[in-house]
This record gives C-alpha cells, structure tokens and sequence, in this order.
C-alpha cells in the first residue's frame, strides 16, 4: 500500500504515460527553478509534438531549450522567449507555433486552470494583439478580456524540499510559477533537493499541499545562473 | 543638453515617496534605485516574486534561487518577502503597487504604449509588461524623446504594436518630463538647457506648452 506516498525513484518512472502530441504546464523563471531533469528526462525520451506553458523557452544548451535540438516542441506559451537562437530560427521559420502571453496572465491561467475556473476577465492585454478576437466586457467602465485557463496533461516543476506526501516547500525567487504549474497538470510530477519523513515539516510553513503532486523524484540540480551580477565590497 | 541615463534615473527617483512599493523596468528605470533618497524607504518589487530586492550579491553571496525579473543576481533587504508568480501579479494587476517606471518604443498622446514588438525585427515577447501597463494606476515611461536619426518617439498615435491602451499619464524622456490627459501631452519641465522649441520640433502628437515650463532641478 503507497498511501498517499508520491515517491518514484527513477525518472523513467517519473514521466511515464507522457506522449506525443501532449501539453505540458512548466513551472521555473529563465532558468531559477526549472525542473532541469524532468526536461533532460523529456528530451531522452524524444517525445514530440508537445505542447508547453512555461514563461520562458530556456536559453541555447538549457532547460526547455535542449528540447528544441531535437524539434520536440510544437508549440510554445511563454511570455518572454528572448534569450534562445534557436527558438528564434524555428519561429521565424514556422516550425515552432508560440502563443506569446502576458506573464501574469500566464500565471493567472495556470492558476486558474488548477482550481477548475474556465476562464477569467483581466484588463491585460486589451486592445493590444493578445485581446484580438477574444471577448470584452466592461465592468465598472473599464475593458476586460476573457482569457482561457490552461490545463496540461502533465506538468513538471521543481521544488525545493517535500515530504513523502508531496507537501512542498519553495526556496527563495525558484519559487515563481512552480506552484501554479504543479496544480495545473493533470499529472504533476515534481522534483526537489530533499526529501524528508512525514510529520518533519511544519504543516504551516508548506507551501503547496501534497495533493496537487501525483509524482516526487529527489535530484540534484546543476542551477544554471544566467545573468550573473555582482558588486564589490 | 538631453539628459544622460544616470539623470534620467535621478528624475525617476524624485516620483519615489517615503512607503512606496515600486516596480521598476528593466534598465534606466532600474539605475533609479540608486537614487532612492537617504532618509525615505522605498520597497522594490520584482515580478519574479520578491517584495524588498536588493543589491547586487557580493561574490560570495551569489545564490542561483535569487534573482531579479532580468534574471540578475540580486540579494533581499530586510523585511523582503517572497511568492508565486501568481501572487505577484495579483498585487500587480490588483493597483498596490503604488508606482511602475517601465521603457518603452512609442507613446502616443492618447495614452497608449508600444514597447514589446517590432514586427518582423524584434519578438522576444512582453513579459510583465502588460500586466503592469494594465494593473497600475501610477506609471512613469522613461525613454528617448527621439531615435537618433530623428524621428519623435511621442506620437499622434503608435504605429507598432501596442502594449498597453489609453494607460500611460507621465512620460519622462531625455528632454522633457510631460503629462497625457485628453488626447494631448502637457509639457511640464524641460531639461536644464534644453528650449521648449527644441521639444515641440520632436514632438509629433498634440503638445499643450504652459505658461511656466520648469527647468528640471538634478
């Protein structure tokens, strides 16, 4: 009997039931917080078509740009996609579809997505090219969009410390869109830099509940700083 | 004389008032953060998540979990907090912030933004910007008033495509500081040296020009 134990230890294991053609919520920022080995496990498997949410497309050789190598990624829902040669090249020539959204939208319907709301209204976007063609409505003499949420087959996130049960902790900015991108899969696969026993973290101090995550794999993380900036003492 | 990007920045810093939450853009509006006076305490927001960024890390204190929306290094003041995504762009989108300073390609007198898109040139997408144009109610754009081969940045109506619409009330450029209010820009202050006939030449919408246009004071 697993009970409500979420751990796998492999990560064959972990992304297993992941196919062609499906969508994929991503969680992390640039590259702070990316589930760099369920992406690395992805591109082992060479699963194609996908489609992904993530703010961001990874940069050249990192995160969701390895996946990119090998074409596996048909269409892409970011909010800022600049940092990727690659990305560039495919969709300048149309190999690559991308749905550019605003970053807090994309939040909003990643979140929304996990709490079963179809759709909300936000000011954002409208009369800009995200409004076109959707839905306005006024309220209180302002413009409002409808925006669809967004619901993935699977999603993959990174947290920093869990519980067996998949109760999850986040550390500092890797936080970002991990929790949302987790309760918007339909199987939520995380993985963190430490797993404890049941009853070792403070049910106050747990970020997300455990039951939004199907699946928890304990890895180690290269973290890839992109922008590295310091002072001088 | 147009204003260098370090006194843009110090230009920015005079809308800073002691307890406010400000987002600020990426670039000359990053540089104001510099310019926070001594004895006001003004709390950064990063859309990223983090409520109290602070200054670059020393060396050793880089940490790849903590990083600014330009994906930057950054370390936490005292007081800082930290959150989704989703909460960060609900204090957005929800008007506490209480002032966004974000660049921009084109503005035109109507109000309206154009600074994510060149089309066929540049499509790196907007980010948060949208969000912040949308969500605040006090935003200050910081560009150049003209590109360098002259043509007005301050248009009758933005040719690219929009960030924003009728959101944008105050605009600082290296020439002028103008409000937008009914469909025209409001000259307000002038840079030191700069003529109000300089500024008019290179404003392409409607320009209102008062009596009194003060020189910035730096």
């Amino acid at each position: 009997m697993a009970g409500f134990d979420k751990v796998v230890t492999s990560y064959t294991e972990a992304l297993e039931g992941l196919e062609d053609n499906m969508t994929i919520i991503a969680g992390g920022f640039g590259l702070c917080g990316i589930p760099e080995n369920l992406i690395a496990e992805i591109k082992r498997r060479g699963t194609r078509g996908l489609t992904i949410a993530s703010n961001n497309a990874g940069v050249d050789g990192k995160g969701l740009g390895i996946l990119l190598e090998d074409q596996q990624i048909k269409k892409m829902i970011a909010s800022y996609v600049g940092e990727n040669a690659l990305f560039e090249a495919q969709m300048m020539s149309g190999e690559l579809e991308v749905e550019l959204t605003p970053q807090g939208t994309l939040a909003e319907k990643m979140r929304a997505g996990g709490a079963g709301i179809p759709a909300f209204f936000t000011a954002t976007g409208y009369g800009t090219p995200v409004g076109e063609g959707k839905e306005v409505r006024e309220f209180n003499g302002r413009h409002y969009i409808l925006e669809e949420s967004l619901v993935g087959d699977f999603s993959i996130a990174k947290a920093w410390k869990a519980d067996r049960y998949g109760n999850l902790m986040f550390r500092k900015t890797a936080r970002n869109f991990n929790p949302m991108a987790i309760t918007a899969g339909k199987i939520a696969v995380v993985e963190v830099e430490e797993i404890v026993e049941v009853g070792q973290l403070d049910p106050d101090e747990i970020h997300l509940p455990g039951i939004y995550v199907n699946r928890l794999i304990q890895g180690t993380f290269e973290k890839t700083i992109e922008q590295r900036t310091v002072r001088s003492a | 004389m147009a204003l260098t990007r370090e006194q843009l920045a110090q230009r920015v810093a005079q809308e800073f008032h002691d307890g406010y939450y400000v987002n600020l853009g990426i670039g000359i509006p990053t540089l104001a953060a510099n310019y926070i006076p001594k004895d006001m305490q003004v709390m950064l927001q990063s859309e990223n998540g983090l409520l109290g960024m602070g200054q670059f890390p020393l060396d050793e204190e880089v940490d790849a979990d903590l990083i600014n929306a330009g994906k930057q290094t950054v370390t936490m003041v005292p007081g800082a907090s930290i959150f989704s995504s989703a909460e960060s762009f609900a204090m957005i989108r929800g008007g506490h912030v209480d002032l966004t300073v974000l660049g921009a390609f084109e503005v035109d007198c109507q109000g309206n933004i154009a600074s994510y898109m060149i089309p066929g040139k540049l499509i790196k997408g907007m980010g948060g910007a949208m969000d912040l144009v949308a969500g605040a109610d006090n935003i200050m754009v910081t560009m150049t008033h003209a590109s360098k081969s002259g043509a007005s940045k301050l248009l009758a109506e933005c040719t690219l495509p929009l960030t924003g619409k009728g959101c944008i009330k105050r605009v600082l450029t290296d020439l002028a500081l103008m409000d937008i209010a009914e469909g025209k820009f409001i000259l307000r202050e002038r840079a030191p040296g700069v003529s109000v006939e300089e500024i008019a030449k290179l404003t392409e919408g409607e320009l209102i020009i008062p009596e009194n246009v003060l020189e910035m004071t730096l």
